[in-house]
């Protein structure tokens, strides 16, 4: 039933925006790529070099940034965290807004040698050095307690965004302009390139983090009885912080920082399938890139030709949601809140 | 068979415990007592392999325990620690099938599926089985974490002998099932499993264990078979409690009163 959503959805979404793109246009397009021509006219034109590319890299974010929050609230036992939790989204959006500001101002060259790929690759290494330091701060005589981590992970983050708060205030109009736009999340500059990149590391990170759902699983218990179930919970920890790093450092690398997806999705697939990780993560996938492509479907749409910074939607329709779930069914509550 | 070689553990500059040697045999149910803080939780953890950095040394059947693959001792030695809780919602039967993740890869063979059916129904739990477990009461969840641990090592394994370790495994529990409980654990013991529980009712203790370890301040008292260690200087010693023994009536084991309280 998910695929079933995820497929329409999916469609949709590629017909409708500031062109519209009719099935017919679709087929031909494809065909004309396939056979290495030319698209004919400009909806296939936009379909294949603008729609689809954009849809796609939407789709694996979503499933990425869902994935991602299953990952992390298994492992910090706590329903509040998501993913920009250990620093990741935070050191991604101060590595760009550094390149926004100073970038013009010094490096000509690098930048035409780095060319579209320089804002990603800088907002890569912010995002993996400040999720490194959450880590390494918090570890303590070979042991990673949950609680530093989550203290640390918000000390972290406060510093970056007071980092990237400096940066907009000396930032000339456009450049503050190209960091907020940032800051909110946006998949107008999708392209093929990118799509390849980030579906390739979301596929690996994917196939892996299946082969630790069993795992994860018994960490529900928490770490004495993952340790009677032969888990090693400190090794586990390590694994899966890396994976989640590694994909939510790419995904936010390319398109901003979109909150509240990690953090929904994974809630109201407890409430519908429960929480044996077997099922949430491949669940969540599903779920995630659906709605990632409709929250981006309503930020073209609503005010058409301009687009609403995506970030603007989840944060508007996910804090409300959130809060629904946690009222209706008391959610922390039941679910022990903090004993990590 | 199981033996502890002088072991001892300090957790800063405190000493947990004092250089204990212990041996627990197959075939026997031996109960480790001891007042709050004694260090009987703490000695269980260390056999179990859930502390590390003790001084001493942990054998399971001649094997010293930091040479076996924690995976592997998974699938011969269950431990039921005090209270486990869970941080989400799974459902009765998916936390009882947890107790077989040790014994398959990714999905529940129909072995898997047979046993936890097994020990569902020894332990009256077919009826909750869909139910949420945050949901239950605390008696109930123990019944449920009580049968993924015997699901964990429901069959006994092609070698060796089976380690079942209870940690006050009937805090919350009715006094019927409190019975069943230590019951089930008997049925365990005669097929070569190295039985310990930690306990704190001693006369459920005199009634079913063979062997009684007393452990005070780190130290391990007294141990031997109930009938012939306790006494009322042992108890007042380790307890320090007034009491009287005398024997009961229907089982003939060791039963102590309760007069009063000693002045400390």
């Amino acid at each position: 039933m998910l695929i079933a959503l995820m497929v329409i959805v999916i469609t949709c979404a590629i017909m409708f925006g500031a062109v519209h793109v009719s099935p017919p246009d679709m087929y031909l397009s494809l065909k004309h790529f396939f056979n290495g021509q030319n698209p004919a006219n400009i909806y296939e034109g936009v379909f294949i070099q603008l729609r689809l590319p954009r849809v796609l890299l939407c789709a694996i974010t979503g499933a990425i940034l869902a994935v991602s929050g299953v990952l992390m609230q298994g492992l910090f036992r706590n329903p509040i965290v998501e993913p920009g939790l250990v620093g990741t989204s935070a050191g991604a959006a101060l590595g760009a807004s550094i390149v926004f500001v100073m970038a013009p101002a010094f490096s000509l060259s690098l930048k035409s040698f780095m060319g579209p790929l320089l804002v990603p690759v800088v907002a890569f290494a912010g995002a993996l050095l400040a999720t490194y330091m959450v880590y390494s701060l918090a570890k303590n005589a070979k042991r990673i307690s949950i609680m530093s981590l989550l203290l640390i992970g918000i000390a972290v983050n406060a510093v970056c965004l007071s980092g990237t708060g400096f940066m907009s205030y000396i930032a000339r109009d456009p450049q503050a302009r190209s960091i907020t736009f940032w800051n909110l999340g946006t998949f107008s500059g999708a392209s093929w390139q990118q799509v390849f990149i980030v579906g390739t590391v979301a596929a690996v990170i994917f196939i892996l983090a299946l082969r630790y759902a069993k795992q994860l699983n018994t960490l529900l218990l928490g770490e004495e009885e993952a340790t009677y179930l032969g888990v090693n919970p400190d090794k586990l920890k390590r694994r899966i912080m890396l994976l989640n790093t590694a994909m939510v450092s790419v995904a936010t690398a390319f398109v901003g920082v979109i909150s509240f997806m990690g953090l929904i999705v994974p809630h109201v697939l407890r409430l519908l399938i429960g929480s044996d990780n077997k099922k949430l993560l491949p669940a969540s996938m599903i779920l995630g890139a659906t709605l990632l492509v409709l929250a981006d479907l309503c930020a073209r749409l609503l005010l058409a030709p301009a687009e609403v910074p995506i970030g603007i939607i989840t944060s508007l329709v996910g804090a409300p949601v959130f809060i629904i779930l946690l009222k209706r069914f008391n959610l922390v509550q039941h679910q022990g809140g903090y004993n990590a | 068979m199981l033996r502890t070689a002088n072991i001892s553990y300090r957790i800063g500059k405190k000493k947990i415990l004092n250089g204990i040697t212990a041996e627990f045999k197959p075939g026997e149910f031996n109960m480790i007592l001891g007042p709050n803080g004694s260090g009987k939780s703490t000695f269980l953890k260390i056999f179990s392999g859930e502390i590390q950095g003790y001084e001493g040394s942990v054998f399971y059947n001649e094997d010293n325990i930091s040479i076996l693959k924690k995976e592997e001792l998974a699938k011969y030695r269950a431990v039921m620690s005090q209270q486990p809780e869970l941080s989400f919602p799974l459902m009765v039967e998916e936390v009882v099938m947890m107790g077989r993740y040790p014994h398959f890869t990714f999905s529940p063979g129909a072995k898997d599926e047979a046993i936890c059916r097994e020990v569902m129904e020894q332990m009256n739990l077919l009826a909750f089985k869909e139910r949420n477990y945050l949901t239950l009461s605390g008696g109930e969840k123990q019944r449920v974490q009580y049968a993924r641990v015997l699901t964990q090592i429901w069959n006994r394994p092609v070698s060796g002998y089976r380690y079942l370790f209870l940690d006050e495994p009937l805090t919350s529990l009715d006094i019927n099932y409190q019975q069943e409980f230590l019951r089930i654990a008997q049925a365990f013991k005669k097929e070569d499993t190295i039985l310990v529980a930690v306990m704190h009712d001693i006369n459920l203790a005199t009634q079913y264990s063979d062997k009684i370890f007393f452990m005070k301040e780190g130290n391990l008292v007294a141990h031997g078979h109930p009938a012939d260690i306790l006494s009322e200087s042992l108890l007042e010693e380790v307890f320090s409690i007034k009491a009287s023994i005398i024997s009961n009536p229907v089982t003939h084991t060791p039963l102590v009163i309760y007069t009063n309280a000693a002045s400390v």
